[in-house]
């Protein structure tokens, strides 16, 4: 017979404690950190001068932050429509970290947006109160979610991506951006091997399995490409995107002949009169997106949450 | 996986063939219960190898399956406000739970498979209804308050069930609840921080918070089951240490504690018989309407067939995901028993691609 563990806490009222614990008025000691996993993340701006550096411009720094700041509030907001539909617990546990993180950035961003130009917006200003034309984000993180092969293929494109340039960010002279970036390459990386497994998994899995993989990857990848096109702002704040194209496409190729799958050859999708995201020219899919994203904040002037 | 762990005596029964042999089996089957008695009047725990009564172990499978099925179908109602959460804090906040809720379901369907079952039977037999979860998630979530009175009172009246779990005579099931109990009162705390947030703010959110409570009071009470006089099972779990308290007494818990946060927050819970009564130190209320409850129970809640429905269409969703990994996963196990660990040494390393 195993051991039998005596039950600790059995005395008169020993069910007790922690629910009374809770009427217990008074924050705690530790604050929000004891709460969710997640939400009470440690704050990646403590002791960060938020002054912007001389030798940079507000506006150019500001746009910029909403590029990238955009890129991981939408993807985020993708990300959660995945809750409680994902293929097995395991994935909503994955799938649900990845958001949060995505979420975290975002909101580090978007508020370094509204110190840097000046205006004094918070994030949920920028994130609720900005219309569609206003969002900077890349074309590839508005685009529905699909199948599950079809939301990793594009997961995998965009933390490959954004993992290397983060790598790069981390240097910036911006000590904001800096260390938004510093601790996004160690989210990045996680979510990159996270899509990385999940797209060997599905490559070389069942016949099923890899051609819906395929057909994930063939939607995504004419979206890929304006990851690296420059956009004048990422010129000027020394973020040329475009030295990451080779790189980003080796690695994905790498992971792509593993699985037994091909990269595809699609073609890069058109801008509109040379405007894509980062001009706020976006796809069909952003105005939906946002309508829901914005609808309850919208409807409630005034409100605080 | 957890190893199924039979134990050993359930294999052995019945295999004697000579009357001598059934003897010996029943003296030791006898002297086992005996034991099993013992462990449960000492206060100890039972473990997954040790014998217990099949009763005893259909009744925990059946209600750490409820259970598990209730944190995962729970996901549901607030997840309809994740995608519109009003503040990027609120939206953290909202996924960070819906994720710890799908973390409680790992750890409870882990507990159940210490009995002997596995999750994808129980996942089975929740989408095609033969296993129930928590009534109080067939009613529908209609504003952004409803996530707070969620947090609040439907999580606060779980924490009143679950919190005397962890002193239940299962191992797993108690260790399961110890850590399940500290994130929901960290999700207790959230709620009614939203709902205070809420409350200082518009006239517009105020009624939005007031609505909220008047619609999900009763159904909360009604999560602690029904009357004791109608809980015929609560008797023997209760002899088995898994329950520690009836139906009613953990209700009335509940209402002793929550009627002075109802009047801290602001709201008028929706009771017109809440009365203090001095001789019993604890509030009179009224009757919740049972008939209501049952015709939930029987599957005629708002939301019963939706919750399933989106259950069984993830489930169904998944099953090429599923299976694509186990696929993969087997033909890597067939690798590395040729030898060769070929896929190994050609893995992609995201190291390197730093």
């Amino acid at each position: 017979m195993t051991d039998h563990h005596a039950m600790p806490g059995h005395h008169g009222a020993g069910d007790d404690h922690v629910y009374l614990a809770l009427s217990e008025a008074g924050p705690e000691p530790d604050g929000e950190a004891r709460w969710a996993y997640g939400t009470g993340f440690s704050d990646p701006l403590l002791g960060v001068d938020t002054t912007v550096p001389a030798g940079l411009d507000g506006a150019d720094l500001a746009a910029y932050c909403l590029m990238l700041g955009d890129d991981a509030l939408v993807l985020a907001q993708r990300l959660t429509e995945w809750c409680t539909r994902a293929p097995e617990l395991e994935e909503e546990v994955a799938l649900a970290n990845l958001g949060l993180d995505l979420l975290g950035q975002a909101r580090l961003l978007l508020t370094r947006a509204g110190q840097a130009d000046g205006s004094g917006r918070g994030e949920d200003e920028l994130a609720y109160w900005r219309e569609e034309h206003e969002f900077r984000n890349v074309r590839l993180v508005e685009a529905p979610n699909g199948d599950f092969a079809h939301s990793v293929a594009r997961l995998l494109l965009f933390a490959t991506a954004r993992g290397a340039l983060y790598r790069l960010l981390a240097g910036h002279p911006d000590p904001v951006l800096a260390a938004v970036a510093a601790r996004g390459v160690l989210e990045l990386a996680y979510h990159q091997e996270y899509a990385t497994a999940w797209t060997l998994r599905l490559g070389d899995g069942t016949p099923y399995s890899a051609a819906r993989m395929q057909a994930g990857l063939d939607a995504v990848w004419p979206l890929l490409d304006e990851l690296f096109v420059p956009h004048a702002v990422e010129l000027r704040i020394g973020a040329d995107p475009s030295a990451l194209r080779e790189p980003v496409l080796r690695t994905l190729a790498a992971v792509l002949a593993e699985a037994g799958l091909t990269v595809p050859e699609a073609r890069p999708l058109a801008s509109v009169g040379g405007r894509a995201g980062r001009d706020g020219v976006h796809t069909e899919a952003l105005g939906p997106l946002l309508a829901e994203f914005q609808v309850v904040a919208r409807a409630n002037p005034g409100a605080t949450w | 996986m957890i190893a199924k762990a039979r134990p050993p005596c359930r294999a052995a029964r019945g295999g004697a063939t000579e009357m001598g042999a059934v003897v010996t089996a029943d003296v030791a089957e006898q002297v086992q219960a005996e034991r099993f008695e013992a462990v449960i009047a000492a206060e100890q725990r039972i473990e997954p190898r040790d014998w217990m009564p099949d009763a005893y172990r259909a009744t925990l499978v059946r209600q750490i399956a409820q259970h598990a099925h209730s944190e995962i179908i729970g996901m549901q109602p607030e997840g309809n406000w994740l995608t519109r959460a009003p503040s990027l804090r609120r939206k953290a906040i909202l996924l960070a739970k819906a994720q710890d809720e799908a973390g409680h379901g790992l750890y409870l369907y882990a507990a159940a498979e210490t009995l002997g079952v596995d999750r994808a039977e129980l996942t089975e037999k929740l989408v095609s209804g033969r296993q129930k979860y928590s009534s109080i998630f067939n009613y529908p979530t209609l504003t952004f308050a409803d996530v707070g009175v969620i947090g609040w009172l439907v999580d606060g009246a779980a924490i009143c069930n679950q919190v005397p779990l962890c002193r239940c005579s299962y191992g797993p099931y108690a260790r399961a609840m110890v850590r399940i109990c500290k994130e929901e009162s960290f999700h207790q705390r959230q709620g009614y921080e939203l709902l205070m947030t809420m409350m200082r703010g518009t006239e517009g959110q105020r009624r939005m918070v007031q609505d909220a409570v008047d619609r999900w009071w009763w159904p909360s009470l009604m999560m602690f089951g029904p009357p004791d006089g109608d809980s015929p099972n609560t008797a023997r779990s209760m002899a088995w240490r898994i329950k520690r308290h009836t139906n009613d007494e953990l209700r009335q818990r509940f209402v002793d504690m929550s009627v002075p946060q109802a009047e801290h927050l602001g709201v008028t819970l929706p009771d017109p018989a809440l009365s203090w009564n001095e001789e019993r130190g604890s509030w009179d209320f009224g009757e919740p309407d049972w008939s209501e409850l049952k015709r939930v129970i029987q599957g005629d809640g708002p939301c019963n067939a939706q919750r399933v429905d989106r259950r069984r269409q993830a489930h169904e969703d998944g099953a090429w995901v599923r299976e694509a990994a186990l696929a993969y996963a087997a033909k890597r196990r067939a690798e590395a028993a040729r030898g060769g660990d070929e896929h190994g040494e050609a893995a992609i390393s995201t190291e390197e691609q730093r």
